[in-house]
């Protein structure tokens, strides 16, 4: 079965670093659950939660905890739309594709943002700076069409708004380069 | 234990909450109520409460500030209002506060005593100065019910239920048998809120007569319609009714284990609910023992992970198993045979949250609101093209009518009234000709819309019918468990056919296609979902089928919405020369410079996104649409200006 079943006897360098601290995390989380059916969808959320997804060793450590099958796991974790197997980029966007936002334009706002991006909804870039989901209403159906970018809730988008957003964030990143730069060079 | 103990052990909850008001109002500082729920935090409502603070500690004044839930008026956020009792007025509600004009109301009516009426939305108390908000439609058409409290007490401290009345159907409810609640449940007519409209005390008679001892009631709190809000408002508002509810519930049919089942998707709902079963639980409104009574009962939360059917009774079960979401066969109904094989009662929240005050006032006062057979209020979340969407409560049995152009405001922006999509993915549209439909269980379901979810989209002459009802299958096909095949490729072939419609190619036969399947879908679907994806569909053809026919037969949408079939173009007549505001905004570069340096658009490139219509000034209004897209002039983009398509590139 499972090639790291609970990541025991792994050296981190062999594991994406980023899984083998989740993997650390679920050793520790899992003994709080009760081996019950009934918590695995609670103990998948609370990795995801902390995670940002669910790595397949994950799923593997819960399914060996709760005494199933990993293939149960799996079918139960992808039947639902909250659970993501991988990591989102830094920058979160979600466009509203809600009733109302739908009725207000938000496929061109989405559109905007895949095109912009070079990739489709559900997906991330290649260098993880950016991820870019279609959700259903966010609650703010009196600011259709909506994104929320970072958790920050983005009203009355525009195609317009998704030029500025990324100006906006092509500014940050100069900044955080050269403040990076100026730091190395006076180190 | 006597009911006197249990009437006394409640009557010292109740003075400590007298106290605790008395003491807030010894001191005459004002109050600042800020709507911090999910719609007023979207619009800003934490800056608007950081520029309070800053403002109030830089200027030394002395105010509480408190956060409340949700007072349903979405347009108006971020909303405040300041009760400030040594200014000579009644407390104010202001719309629209963002953190400048947050500073500006402390500067200018804290610390100036100017109420600042730019701001006012309307007076909270009658009087003679400021028009009180009582006195406008918005107000005075709602009745609330179950809202009566959300936005008016903080959720997160249970005094403030208490001082409104809170807990007492509870201790009511304690003081009588179980069938008795259930008798006035039955003689108050309340039907479920989740949709169907089954009637509650007969679930609950149901329940209680069921041998098996060991049961459960479920708070279902899954609202998986993709443009509804009105539980989670609810839960993020008002907690402590829904959990007294639940309480209710649970003693009547002998129910000792509760799950409130709220979408992750929801977490200040979760969040508020957690908070509040701990405070019932510290003072003994829920858990062991309840106010010394024999009565156990404890309440979970259980966090729902997204599948719209979920929503639909088993499948929510079956996720709370730990398994996939999948409808199972009724009979056996949940209050027969649910959750862990233990008689289940499942419930919505707007149901439970009906519950405290029928016992409380009695079941011929609620059936004094509504109608015969649909008394008590309904609740929907009126979106979409209407002046003032938000949450709205009213009495059952008032006309689509008065919802729609009374309540809300009506059309903005001079379009004419075409459609309200009621029910959302299980619902219907409905025309104009149908504006005096009562809202009631039964006249909707007559019409072929639904009550449904509470969701409600109203549509402008703008709206296209084929592309709404393509929207809520396209929803409808992703979220089908599969487990039927009717449901899972007959939803799928609907979506395609009316995907290939709006598209313009449309085939003759596809509209009896879209019917026959339809029928089919139902026939053959185990589940509500699949049972009712249909409906979108079919009152769509039904009300607007001439809309159908010219996307098939003229290859033209008459709402200007599908985006094939549609083109936009710039009347050089009217286009400013030299004016070059909507070439930069194009995100495609589609738009060049023509003779007398004007402006054109390369069909080839431009992707309808419709930014150059909305940004060209008014006084020009250069940039139109049409259908079908031939109508556009074709203007040749000169060799030198063409650009590399965007369209493709990744
Ligand atoms: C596809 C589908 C989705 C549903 N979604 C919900 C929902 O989000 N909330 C809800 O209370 N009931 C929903 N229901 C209805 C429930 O199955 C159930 O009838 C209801 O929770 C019973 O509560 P009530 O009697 O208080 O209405 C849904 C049903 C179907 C078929
Ligand atoms: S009708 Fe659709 S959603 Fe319902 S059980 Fe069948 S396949 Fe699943
Ligand atoms: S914004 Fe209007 S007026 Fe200005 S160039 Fe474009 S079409 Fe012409
Ligand atoms: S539909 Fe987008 S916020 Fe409600
Ligand atoms: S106008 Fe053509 S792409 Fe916007």
């Amino acid at each position: 079965m499972a090639l790291y079943n609970d990541g025991v006897g792994m050296a981190p360098s062999d594991l994406d670093h980023e899984e083998w601290e989740m993997i650390q995390d679920i050793k520790v989380l899992l003994p709080g659950f009760e081996k019950h059916r009934g918590n695995l969808i609670p103990i998948l959320q609370s990795i995801q939660e902390k995670h940002s997804y669910l790595a397949s060793t994950a799923m593997e450590m819960v399914a060996t905890h709760l005494s199933i099958t990993p293939s149960e796991v799996f079918g139960v974790a992808t039947f639902y739309n909250q659970f993501r197997f991988h990591p989102p980029g830094k920058h979160q966007i979600k466009v509203c594709l809600g009733t109302a936002c739908h009725v207000a334009g938000g496929d061109i706002i989405l559109e905007n943002f895949e095109r912009k991006l070079g990739i489709k909804d559900g997906e991330t870039t290649p260098d993880r700076e950016y991820s870019v989901e279609r959700v259903a209403c966010v609650g703010c159906c009196a600011l259709a069409p909506v994104a929320v970018v970072d958790e920050n809730v983005q009203g009355h988008m525009q195609p317009s708004k998704v030029e500025g957003l990324f100006v906006q964030f092509q500014i940050e990143r100069e900044r955080e380069e050269r403040e990076k730069a100026e730091r190395e060079a006076s180190e | 234990m006597s009911k006197l103990e249990l009437r006394e052990r409640f009557a010292s909850i109740q003075r400590e909450s007298e106290r605790r008001n008395e003491e807030k109002n010894k001191e005459s500082i004002p109050t600042i109520f800020i709507v911090m729920s999910t719609c007023g935090l979207a619009s800003g409502a934490t800056e608007t409460k950081q520029a309070f603070e800053e403002a109030l500690s830089e200027k030394s004044i002395k105010a509480r500030i408190v956060p409340v839930g949700c007072l349903g008026h979405c347009y108006a956020e971020p909303l405040v209002i300041i009760d400030h009792p040594t200014a000579g007025f009644p407390p104010i509600c202001y719309y629209q506060i963002n953190a400048d004009r947050a500073r500006i109301l402390v500067r200018s009516y804290l610390e100036g005593g100017d109420p600042v009426l730019k701001y006012v939305l309307g007076a909270m108390e009658e009087n003679d100065l400021i028009p009180a908000v009582m006195d406008f439609p918005r107000f005075s058409l709602e009745q609330r019910l179950v809202m009566e409290h959300c936005g008016h007490i903080d959720p997160n401290d249970i005094y403030q239920y208490v001082a409104k009345g809170g807990y007492s159907g509870l201790v009511k409810a304690l003081e009588a048998e179980p069938e008795e609640v259930i008798d006035l449940v039955e003689k108050s007519g309340l039907r479920g809120r989740g949709g169907a409209g089954f009637p509650t005390g007969r679930k609950w008679r149901i329940a209680r007569a069921t041998e098996i001892d060991d049961k459960f009631v479920i708070c279902n709190g899954d609202e998986g319609d993709p443009g509804a809000y009105m539980d989670r408002t609810i839960l993020e508002s008002n907690p402590h009714q829904l959990l007294e509810g639940l309480a209710i519930c649970a003693y009547a049919v002998g129910a000792n284990r509760s799950i409130a089942y709220v979408r992750a998707e929801y977490p200040l709902a979760v969040k508020a609910l957690q908070k509040a079963i701990k405070s019932a639980e510290e003072l003994s409104l829920l858990g062991p023992s309840i106010l010394g009574t024999s009565f156990n009962f404890e309440v979970s939360v259980f966090q729902g992970s997204g599948a719209f059917v979920c929503g639909e009774e088993t499948a929510l079960i079956q996720s709370i198993e730990g398994k996939r979401g999948m409808p199972q066969h009724r009979p056996p109904f949940p209050v027969e045979k649910g959750l862990w094989g233990r008689p289940t009662v499942v419930n919505n929240v707007k149901t439970l949250s009906s519950v405290p005050s029928i016992i409380l006032r009695g079941p011929e006062w609620f059936r004094t609101i509504g109608t015969e057979h649909s008394p008590g209020t309904a609740i929907f979340s009126v979106v979409g093209n209407v002046k003032h969407p938000g949450l709205v409560e009213i009495a059952m049995g008032t006309s689509l009518r008065t919802l729609i152009f009374d309540v809300c405001g009506g059309i903005p922006k001079k379009k004419e009234f075409k459609a309200v999509q009621i029910g959302g993915p299980s619902g219907g549209c409905l025309p104009s000709s149908f504006l005096d439909t009562p809202i009631d269980f039964d006249s909707l379901t007559q019409a072929g819309a639904m009550m449904g979810s509470g969701g409600m989209v109203v549509m402008d002459e703008d709206s296209c019918m084929v592309d709404v009802s393509r929207y809520f299958l396209d929803f409808t096909q992703k979220e089908s468990c599969g487990k039927c095949t009717f449901c899972r490729i007959g939803t799928n072939h609907l979506l395609n056919i009316l995907d290939r419609i709006t598209k313009g190619e449309g085939r003759e036969k596809d509209l009896e296609l879209l019917e026959t399947l339809s029928k089919d879908i139902k026939d053959g679907s185990l589940c509500g979902l699949g049972k009712t994806a249909p409906n979108p569909v079919l009152t769509s053809l039904k009300y607007f089928r001439e809309e159908y026919e010219a996307h098939i037969n003229e290859k033209r949408c008459p709402a200007l919405k599908c985006r094939t079939l549609i083109a936009y173009y710039i009347d050089l007549e009217k286009c400013a020369r030299g004016c070059e505001v909507c070439v930069g905004c194009c995100p495609v570069d589609a738009i060049f410079t023509t003779k007398g340096r004007k402006k054109a658009i390369d069909q080839e490139l431009c992707v309808k996104c419709g930014e150059c219509r909305s940004v060209c000034p008014p006084e020009y209004d250069a940039v139109f649409k049409v259908s079908p897209p031939e109508l556009a002039p074709i203007i040749e983009r000169p060799p030198e200006e063409k650009k590399e398509s965007k369209k493709s590139a990744v």
